[in-house]
């Protein structure tokens, strides 16, 4: 049994959306190296109400890294130190003993607090919605082999479509740009003979609704996909920057 | 009540087709006078809400999550079954139904159950033309897999994340349809009440999570697609907030509750590290295709498996199942694991695992090829348990994944209350006492895309409804009882928090409800439960402000309906005096160790109707009635 972790928690609390939020710090000893990253703030959390104080609020759903909604900045990197990992899939044993561990929130103008940790990543559904899709109604499909497509195209469309939603690629951008998000969809749809259709007009309102979000724009950092636990390319942001030229120009 | 199923009568074959002509429409003008209610935004209910809306329905849609799109669903790993025989290797409508009869232990709905693959088919095609990069051969068609109980390769994948791609595709339809407005989202909101006036389902109370408030909704029908309840073991393969509440509410209001003890302990898990594991991790059960599972001969034994030689390892499945081999279904393979670690064969730290090893794949076919077909799911291991699954064979153990049991519904997937549909996971119908592979994400978009939009105007057409709004005294009464509960949870002044009260709780139904029942076990849960459930409602330790987010509220009202249901699936497994699929009782098994079903007396659905706190449920039968395939002793020998 590898020994147990005490850490030093500097944790960002705010009480709700428009409230003044600070760091605050916490010790927590007895940290087990096989424990993932959400179960050390279960256990603290369990402490913090067994002393009678509120507990830390932070998103999480599957703890399989597929549903998108845990988040947080770790020791300033969104999803924490390991690669290709969202934080819940991210292990204790990738820490030190008496190590000082920094957890914020996503923050981005277009993600607000909700409290604490918890931010609203209401404005992907919104892009989504703007044409994240292939207009398509249930009933009036063709046959699935009715249109062969090459597997080098579905296999890049499946690598831009692991996206999982999260916005870490927001969080990790100094402009606070949603470029490898959008991008991620336009590409996948952009790579299928289904998505040709509508291929211009969604890269152009896909593109406008990120701006009215107030997301910023892509100045190349590539810091996205540095963060992203899927290690989506910013390939995709160039095919979808040659898409939305091409959309001005029609 | 009399349970009437409305089966349509007429040969298999021609029963939904004829049902589809004989079904009521509503026309096109009058569809946008109806409002549905959808809660829960998984591939049965994001399917579900796209599709109405398609047609012309005003769709509200709820979930708990920040975004439709996080639904549990998006966690499902290995594919979707369908009918398509593109591998020519003998499939069809009748092999899929066939097989999903026999691998649900003969304690399905035959004429759902034809439905679900007739119309499988049509889910292919529908999701790749939403753009859902499914895998493909190098000639640009699309590749399949096999799944356990199926000696044919029927299955659609996208890597290891076929849920995540089909939910996206119906997440994307749903979102389409909000960009028109004929879909409205609420998000964040949790269903805690069913709002039931003269007899029909026309509203549910929520709690918003981010401001606590509640709010309540009416329309004309309520589409309830909640998924399951295996969380009520506390450790499952479920997402933290699935939950089984809204199904639970809608059951104390007067829906049957079927089968609730049929759960499905899925094999291929990672196993359970330490006292704080807050939830345990599924390895697809693709990956039995090319893995072995095995455990070394010798009980207690203690060297690493490689320096375990090859004539000393004991490819149990292998040699007991010759011709299904490692693709046992998932309650063969569970129990299997089981037997062999209670019998001192396990490996690991804690004794509880076997092996899942690929080396002999890895060298027939070369690291490239196993990293292609399973490399998310190998870098998940990896990252979980610190080991290379590589070089090292996996470490298993069976886990809580799936519930074939819920909410009662007959052929048009409406429940005892009119008007309220029950679609996916959160129903009961189509999967009997086990659920093949890759056929939960097959019934959820069946449920959505093909069955619901046909059965709901059928419903509305023939129904009439009395006027409904906000000050109705039935939607006032909803509210009042929802924020009685709320007050009387946060009223408590206790010292074990909710955490400690579902661990404790998940413990009793594991030990005792869990892979294998027997009658003095259940009756000891049966005293446990509500002890537990005493305490809970005496020594909740519970943060007080309601008019936040504030997670440990919602959970505690999540755990209190699991105290609750907990109860019901101990009664259920009790009354049931037979094995069949996941629902194993000691006293009832083959002189091999298999599960022996009673058909002459248990060929039947329990739907328990509730009967107050204090009273015992009363159980009503639906029997099942097997005109198309023989009733055998399921064989995979």
């Amino acid at each position: 049994m590898a020994t147990k972790l005490s850490l030093n928690l500097q944790i960002w609390r705010q009480a709700g959306p428009d409230k003044p939020g600070k760091m605050v710090d916490y010790k927590l000893n007895d940290v087990s190296p096989d424990m993932s990253f959400l179960e050390m703030l279960d256990v603290l959390n369990d402490d913090l109400l067994q002393k009678g104080e509120e507990p830390v609020e932070f998103d999480n759903d599957c703890r399989e890294g597929i549903c998108g909604m845990c988040s947080l900045v770790i020791n300033g990197v969104a999803h924490g130190p390991q690669k290709g990992t969202a934080t819940c899939q991210l292990h204790m044993r990738k820490f030190k003993d008496g190590e000082t561990v920094t957890i914020e929130p996503f923050r981005a103008k277009a993600f607000p607090v909700v409290k604490d940790l918890v931010v609203d990543r209401g404005a992907f559904d919104r892009i989504i919605a703007a044409g994240g899709y292939i207009s398509i109604n249930a009933g009036g499909a063709p046959d699935a082999n009715a249109i062969p497509i090459p597997k080098e195209y579905a296999d890049e469309a499946m690598d831009a479509a692991a996206c999982i939603g999260c916005g870490a690629c927001v969080a990790a951008c100094p402009n606070a740009s949603a470029s490898l998000f959008v991008s991620a969809k336009i590409s996948q749809l952009a790579l299928l003979p289904q998505g040709q259709p509508e291929r211009y007009r969604r890269a152009t309102s896909m593109v406008a609704q990120m701006d009215a979000e107030g997301f910023g724009d892509c100045s190349n950092h590539a810091e996205c996909e540095a963060v992203c636990p899927k290690e989506i390319s910013i390939a995709h942001i160039a095919r979808m920057k040659r898409d939305y030229l091409r959309s001005v120009f029609k | 009540m009399k349970l009437n199923a409305k089966v349509p009568a007429g040969p298999l074959p021609q029963k939904w087709d004829q049902h589809k002509f004989d079904l009521k429409l509503v026309n096109p003008a009058n569809k946008r006078k109806y409002e549905i209610i959808v809660v829960g935004t998984g591939l049965a209910g994001a399917s579900a809400g796209a599709s109405l809306a398609e047609l012309g329905y005003n769709v509200k849609i709820f979930c708990i999550q920040d975004s439709p799109r996080r639904a549990h669903s998006i966690a499902a790993q290995g594919g979707i079954n369908a009918a398509k025989n593109y591998p020519n290797d003998g499939d069809s409508v009748w092999r899929l139904f066939y097989d999903t009869v026999k691998g649900g232990d003969y304690r399905s709905r035959e004429a759902n159950v034809y439905r679900l693959a007739q119309v499988s088919a049509n889910i292919i095609d529908q999701c790749v033309a939403q753009g859902v990069p499914f895998a493909r051969e190098y000639g640009g068609l699309l590749d399949n897999r096999s799944f356990g109980g199926a000696q044919v390769s029927r299955t659609f994948y996208a890597r290891g994340q076929t849920g995540q791609q089909l939910l996206l595709g119906a997440y994307s339809s749903l979102m389409r349809q909000a960009a028109i407005g004929k879909v409205k989202q609420f998000s964040r909101r949790e269903m805690l009440e069913l709002i039931v006036v003269d007899g029909q389902a026309r509203g549910i109370v929520v709690r918003n999570l981010m401001t606590g408030e509640l709010e309540s909704h009416v329309g004309h029908a309520v589409v309830l697609a909640t998924g399951g309840y295996g969380n009520v073991y506390y450790l499952s393969t479920n997402a933290k907030n699935s939950n089984a509440t809204a199904a639970w509410r809608c059951h104390k209001k007067g829906a049957y509750f079927a089968n609730p003890c049929f759960t499905q302990i899925h094999p291929t898990c990672i196993p359970v590290s330490g006292h704080y594991q807050s939830k345990l991790t599924l390895m697809s059960e693709s990956l039995r295709n090319d893995g072995r599972v095995w455990v070394p001969k010798k009980k207690g034994d203690t060297r690493s498996p490689e320096h375990i030689p090859e004539d000393e390892r004991d490819y149990y499945l292998e040699r007991k199942y010759p011709s299904f081999g490692n693709l046992v279904p998932r309650d063969v393979a569970s129990r299997n694991a089981k037997a062999v670690c209670d019998d001192g064969h396990g490996v690991g730290e804690t004794r509880l695992a076997v092996y899942l090893d690929f080396a002999d794949a890895i060298q027939r076919m070369g690291e490239h090829t196993i990293k292609e077909k399973y490399g998310n799911l190998f870098d998940m291991y990896e990252r979980i348990t610190d080991d290379n699954p590589y070089k090292v064979p996996m470490r298993i153990y069976p886990a809580v994944h799936y519930t074939m049991g819920g909410l009662w519904v007959d052929y048009n997937l409406m429940s005892t209350i009119p008007g309220l549909f029950v679609l996916g996971e959160a129903n009961f119908s189509d999967h009997g006492a086990n659920r093949l592979g890759a056929s939960a994400l097959m019934q959820g978009l069946a449920d959505g895309y093909f069955v619901i939009p046909y059965t709901i105007g059928d419903y509305l057409a023939k129904s009439s409804f009395n006027g409904v709004d906000a000050s109705h005294a039935e939607v006032k009464e909803a509210e009042s009882q929802v924020e009685a509960n709320t007050q009387k949870l946060l009223s408590i002044n206790g010292k074990k928090t909710v955490t400690e009260f579902h661990r404790e709780l998940g413990q009793i139904m594991w030990d005792y409800v869990g892979m294998s029942r027997d009658e003095n076990g259940l009756q000891h849960a049966l005293t446990e439960i509500p002890q537990l459930r005493e305490e809970f409602w005496q020594n909740l330790l519970i943060p007080k402000d309601s008019k936040t987010l504030n997670k440990n509220l919602e959970f505690a009202g999540r755990v209190a309906d699991f105290l609750e249901l907990g109860e019901l699936m101990a009664r259920d497994a009790l009354e049931r005096k037979e094995s069949c699929g996941g629902h194993f009782r000691e006293e009832h098994q083959t002189p091999e160790g298999e599960a022996m079903r009673d058909d002459e007396n248990f060929a039947f659905v329990s739907a328990w109707e509730y009967a107050g706190l204090n009273n015992a449920p009363n159980m009503h039968k639906e029997s099942l009635t097997f005109e198309n395939v023989k009733l055998t002793q399921r064989s995979y020998k």
